[in-house]
C-alpha cells in the first residue's frame, strides 16, 4: 500500500497534481451553485424591498 | 419553419435556455463523473509504469486532458465570441464569457501540473521555452477576456469588448498546439494522434480517452450551469427570474 502511494519516489509530484485536478472540478462545479444562491437572493430581497414600498 | 431551426432560435430566449440548461446540466456531470473516476483510477493504479520515467508519468493523464481543455475551451469561446459580433445574440455572448473562467482554470491547471512534472524529469519548475511560453499566453489572454469584461461597466458593451479580444487571441490557439514543431523545445512531442500511429503503449490510452471524454463532459456541465446563472443575473429584474427568486411578480 505504501508503495503504491510512493510512487517510485515521484509521489509527492503525482499526488499534488491529482489534488489540484481534484481541487478545479471542486470549485468549478460549487462557484456557480454559491453565484446562483446569491444572486437569487438578491433578487428575492429587491422583490421585498418593492412590496414594502408598495404597501406603505 | 424546420423544426431544429425553430429549437434552436427558442434556445436564445433566456427561460428556455434557463430551464434547458437546469435539464441538462445534471446529466452532463452525471456522464463526466465516471469517466473522470475510471481515467484517475486506471492512471493512477492500473497502468504499467513508463519504461524511462518510471511513475512520475502519471501525471500525463491529468496535464494532457487539461491542456487539450484549455485549447478546445478557447476554441469554444472563441466560436461563441464570433456569432455574437456577427449576429449580435446575446446568448452566445454570455456562453464565450462564461467558458473563460472554465479555460482560465484548466490552463492554470496544465501549467501547474507540467510544472510539477518538469520538476522530477527536467531538473526545472519552469522554463521559457516555447511550448511553456506559449501556454502562459493563453492564460493571460483568458484572465484578459475576464478583466476587461468585468471592468466596463454596460453589459453588452462589455461583453462585445471582450467577445473581440478572444476572437483576436484565438491566433494563440494553433500556436501552442504546434510551438513543439516550428521550435525547439524542451518539450515532447505530441506522442497521441489522430491521423497516423501514435507513439504510445496502446494500455496507456484508454485512460486517457476516458479523461478527455470525461473533461469535455464535464466543461458542457460546467459552462451550462455557469451560463445559467449568468443569465439569471443579467436578466435579474424580469418577471420569470422573480419567479424562480420565490416571490410575487409585478
Amino acid at each position: 500500500m505504501s508503495e503504491m502511494l510512493e510512487m517510485g519516489r515521484y509521489g509527492v509530484y503525482v499526488w499534488s497534481s491529482y489534488a489540484l485536478f481534484g481541487t478545479l472540478l471542486a470549485w468549478d462545479v460549487l462557484a456557480p451553485r454559491l453565484r446562483a444562491r446569491r444572486v437569487l437572493r438578491e433578487v428575492a430581497r429587491r422583490q421585498q424591498r418593492e412590496q414594502a414600498r408598495k404597501a406603505a | 419553419m424546420n423544426p431544429v431551426l425553430r429549437w434552436f432560435h427558442q434556445l436564445g430566449s433566456p427561460p428556455t435556455f434557463n430551464a434547458f440548461a437546469a435539464r441538462w446540466a445534471p446529466w452532463l456531470y452525471a456522464a463526466a463523473l465516471p469517466l473522470l473516476a475510471y481515467g484517475v483510477w486506471a492512471g493512477l493504479f492500473v497502468v504499467p509504469p513508463d519504461y524511462q520515467q518510471g511513475d512520475s508519468y502519471r501525471i500525463l493523464f491529468v496535464h494532457v486532458p487539461s491542456a487539450w481543455m484549455s485549447l478546445f475551451i478557447f476554441g469554444v469561446m472563441a466560436l461563441n465570441a464570433f456569432i455574437a459580433l456577427v449576429w449580435r445574440i446575446k446568448l452566445s455572448e454570455t456562453l464565450a464569457m462564461c467558458c473563460a473562467p472554465i479555460g482560465a482554470g484548466f490552463t492554470l491547471l496544465t501549467l501547474a501540473t507540467g510544472s510539477l512534472w518538469g520538476k522530477p524529469m527536467w531538473g526545472t519548475w519552469w522554463t521559457w521555452d516555447a511550448r511553456l511560453t506559449s501556454e502562459l499566453v493563453l492564460l493571460f489572454l483568458y484572465l484578459g477576456v475576464i478583466g476587461l469584461y468585468a471592468a466596463i461597466e454596460d453589459r453588452r458593451a462589455a461583453a462585445r469588448a471582450a467577445c473581440f479580444l478572444a476572437l483576436v487571441g484565438v491566433v494563440n490557439v494553433p500556436i501552442v498546439h504546434f510551438s513543439v514543431e516550428w521550435w525547439n523545445t524542451l518539450h515532447q512531442g505530441a506522442t497521441i494522434r489522430l491521423i497516423g500511429k501514435s507513439t504510445m503503449d496502446a494500455s496507456m490510452i484508454a485512460p486517457l480517452i476516458a479523461m478527455t471524454f470525461g473533461t469535455k463532459f464535464w466543461f458542457a456541465a460546467s459552462l451550462l450551469a455557469r451560463t445559467r446563472v449568468a443569465t439569471l443575473e443579467l436578466e435579474g429584474g424580469k418577471d420569470w427570474v422573480r419567479r424562480l427568486a420565490g416571490g410575487p411578480t409585478r
